[in-house]
């Protein structure tokens, strides 16, 4: 699904990534652990397509397609999603108003006719359910007053009505409390199957007790510099992210 | 007028002169002194020029160098309006009255007393059966001093908008009153509103400048409010004009004892629009609220001018003027507040917030607080921004195009000053308009629903701008 290859991207003519190489594939779970400042959100901005970075070298293929050439909006219609690390505060445009247009830009891309207004609010309802939102986000502007954790939960909400391809959880459990942190990976666990693919980057082992990954990589110093089953994701945790410098010593 | 060798001010001493009579004619002994006055200080002030510092960046003087026809009194004073419009907001309930190129149009009547004691109709004709009622009132407010467009409109103008509202009256209506200018020739029009109302009384009104042609027009309209003790005036102004229409738009506020005034001024369409706002509170405990919209794009101007002078202590006011500038157009904004030495316990914010939507779009803004008190909240400040790349990264990557994004961050800019219309019928109709306006499609040249500058067509109104 997803495929990147020796991913070299710098900003302001510092480094940041430096060869990374990853695989992808459907019905996969794949969480990226790592200290700060290692580049961990510059790769989860550069695959949603933030354009501040300078790509060196490097190719990602997302579904046999460039994803360099792809605008954001493309990206996120032919199923890519982030869940963002600090998600943006919009004044004045209401959820309800930023969701349906989302969900009707996406289905306009797929050539499928809008939902009515009905339908949406019946598919807003649901999803609500799924991430245990309980206020009326009606009225509510986009991520505006609300608190740490309900900025995630909406995250996940706005996962579960576009429901991607692949999805990128960007620290999503970062000052998470631990029934908010339940809620987010339930949301996930609900939405995950055999025909769409999970990033999870996270600094603990936590929420990995949650959700639980095929894969754990560690990205140092802008490359994976180790990659195992979900086993490796307890080993970090108790020798600490010191021990991998260890090894090549 | 006929000459145009001769200055504006020339032509229009020139005008005057000859017209004496029939300018005259109407006037009760104190307002045609008034306008006597009027007349001597527009002779040494002329139009205002850009040596003014609050008329540095409007430049009135190159526009009236071409030929304008003063407006004779109509025939059409009996026209039949909805042969020109009909109402489309079925919910909106006003009581509406038309001026067509500066005159009152009679429909019924020229002037009438409702029940309730609220009298409504033309100005002219108020000057004739309530003369003691508009002396009282008339020229109290506007301040003929501070240049020369608001003494040629005392000077000049002949008719306008009169309503009275007696005291504890509150009027559930609102009053809509919509200037239509219809011209062949380039016309220079004065029109003069004078509203009134009482103690522990309550009025909406509506005040909407729409042009019906693509005839250049020089619109010269001031308005006075007076608002007496624990009164309370919402007031709206609509502005949809053609690109060769230049309105230069006064209102003054009296405000006394406990009244509150709440007024939103949005600018859709213009070529040159300036909106003065001109409020003094005579005595405590008054509250301004003074608003703004301005969405502007190719090569329009609007200037809006804010004045807040707090004579007296314990008074509020609070300014907030938003704009959202497009393509070559220029936007202004002068807010002045002063606070007068014994004005303790004033509150007063200023805001002035913009987005500048292309390199060429110009924004001069000035806000300005003149202080003499020494027990006051005062606030002052002005911003000028692009759109949030931020914002606009996260909502395309939930799959909303680049065009969608940005019409959504402009819209949610807007509706700050939108949601500050407090009639709900009113209010969703804006809305509708600024969201088409920011889609393109009021645009008043092309695609505006009057047609005005393609007149074969047939003038259709699927949304009815002109009664709002």
């Amino acid at each position: 699904m997803l495929s990147i290859k020796n991913l070299t991207v710098s900003i302001e003519n510092k480094q940041i990534l430096k060869g990374l190489n990853l695989e992808i594939n459907k019905g996969e779970v794949h969480a990226i652990m790592g200290p700060n400042g290692t580049g961990k959100s510059t790769l989860a901005n550069i695959i949603a397509g933030k354009n501040i970075y300078t790509i060196e070298e490097g190719t990602i293929d997302y579904m046999g397609k460039n994803l360099m050439e792809m605008e954001v909006d493309e990206r996120a219609n032919e199923g890519i999603f982030l869940s963002f690390q600090y998600p943006v505060e919009i004044p004045g445009v209401s959820m309800v108003n930023f969701m349906r247009t989302a969900i009707n830009e996406q289905r306009q891309y797929h050539g499928k006719d809008p939902l009515s207004a009905a339908e949406f609010l019946q598919k807003m309802e649901e999803k609500k359910k799924l991430v245990e939102i309980h206020s009326k986000l009606t009225n509510r502007s986009v991520n505006e007053g609300f608190s740490g954790g309900e900025k995630k939960k909406n995250e996940i909400f706005q996962m579960a009505m576009l429901e991607p391809v692949l999805a990128i959880l960007d620290e999503t459990d970062s000052g998470l409390d631990i029934d908010a942190l339940r809620v987010v990976a339930n949301g996930v666990n609900k939405l995950r199957n055999e025909n769409n693919a999970f990033i999870v980057i996270t600094h603990y082992q936590r929420l990995l007790d949650y959700i639980i990954p095929d894969f754990v990589h560690v990205l140092f110093e802008g490359k994976i510099v180790k990659s195992g089953g979900k086993e490796l994701a307890l080993e970090l945790e108790q020798k600490g992210y010191e021990w991998l410098n260890q090894p090549s010593k | 007028m006929q000459t145009t060798q001769k200055s504006i001010k020339e032509r229009i001493i020139h005008y005057v002169e000859n017209h004496s009579g029939e300018i005259l004619q109407n006037d009760p002994p104190e307002m045609a002194q008034l306008r006597r006055k009027a007349f001597q200080l527009f002779k040494t002030q002329g139009i205002p020029g850009r040596n003014l510092e609050s008329w540095k960046n409007t430049d009135i003087q190159s526009i009236l160098d071409q030929e304008y026809h003063c407006s004779p009194e109509p025939e059409s004073r009996k026209i039949n309006v909805e042969t020109f419009f009909h109402c489309n907001i079925p919910d909106l309930d006003t009581l509406m009255v038309n001026t067509l190129n500066g005159y009152y149009i009679y429909r019924h009547s020229p002037l009438k007393k409702h029940p309730n004691g609220v009298i409504i109709g033309s100005l002219a004709e108020a000057k004739k059966q309530y003369p003691q009622l508009v002396d009282e009132n008339y020229g109290k407010c506007a301040i003929d001093t501070i240049d020369g467009m608001i003494s040629l409109n005392t000077a000049l103008a002949n008719d306008g908008v009169f309503v009275y509202v007696p005291d504890n009256v509150e009027m559930k209506e609102a009053i809509q009153i919509v200037h239509i200018n219809h011209n062949e020739e380039r016309l220079l029009t004065n029109v003069r509103n004078l509203i009134v109302v009482g103690k522990n009384s309550s009025l909406t009104l509506v005040h909407c400048d729409d042009s019906y042609t693509k005839q250049a027009a020089f619109i010269n309209s001031l308005t006075e409010i007076i608002v007496k003790q624990n009164a309370v005036v919402d007031h709206y102004k609509l502005q949809n004009l053609n690109n060769n229409t230049t309105l230069i738009n006064q209102v003054f506020f009296s405000q006394f004892a406990d009244s509150r005034v709440h007024s939103v001024a949005m600018t859709l369409n213009g070529g040159l629009i300036r909106n003065y706002a001109h409020t003094r509170f005579h005595e405590p405990g008054a509250e301004a609220n003074v608003l703004g919209l301005y969405l502007v794009d190719k090569t329009q101007n609007v200037d809006n001018q804010v004045y807040i002078n707090h004579t007296a202590p314990n008074c509020t006011s609070n300014e907030l003027f938003k704009g959202l500038i497009d393509d070559q157009a220029k936007a202004i904004f002068n807010g002045h507040i002063k606070v007068h030495r014994n004005a303790q316990k004033t509150i007063a914010y200023q805001n002035n917030k913009n987005l500048l939507l292309t390199d060429k779009a110009r924004i001069v803004a000035k806000p300005f607080l003149e202080i003499y008190a020494d027990d006051v909240k005062c606030s002052h400040g002005a911003t000028v921004g692009q759109l949030d790349n931020d914002a606009l990264f996260y909502l395309m990557s939930r799959g909303i195009s680049k065009e969608s994004a940005r019409m959504l961050l402009m819209y949610a800019f807007a509706a700050e000053v939108i949601n500050e219309i407090k009639i709900d019928v009113l209010r969703n109709q804006i809305d509708d308009m600024v969201k088409k306006r920011l889609h393109g499609e009021l645009d008043i040249c092309e695609t505006c629903v009057l047609h005005c500058q393609n007149r074969e067509r047939e003038i259709t109104f699927p949304i009815d701008m002109s009664k709002i």
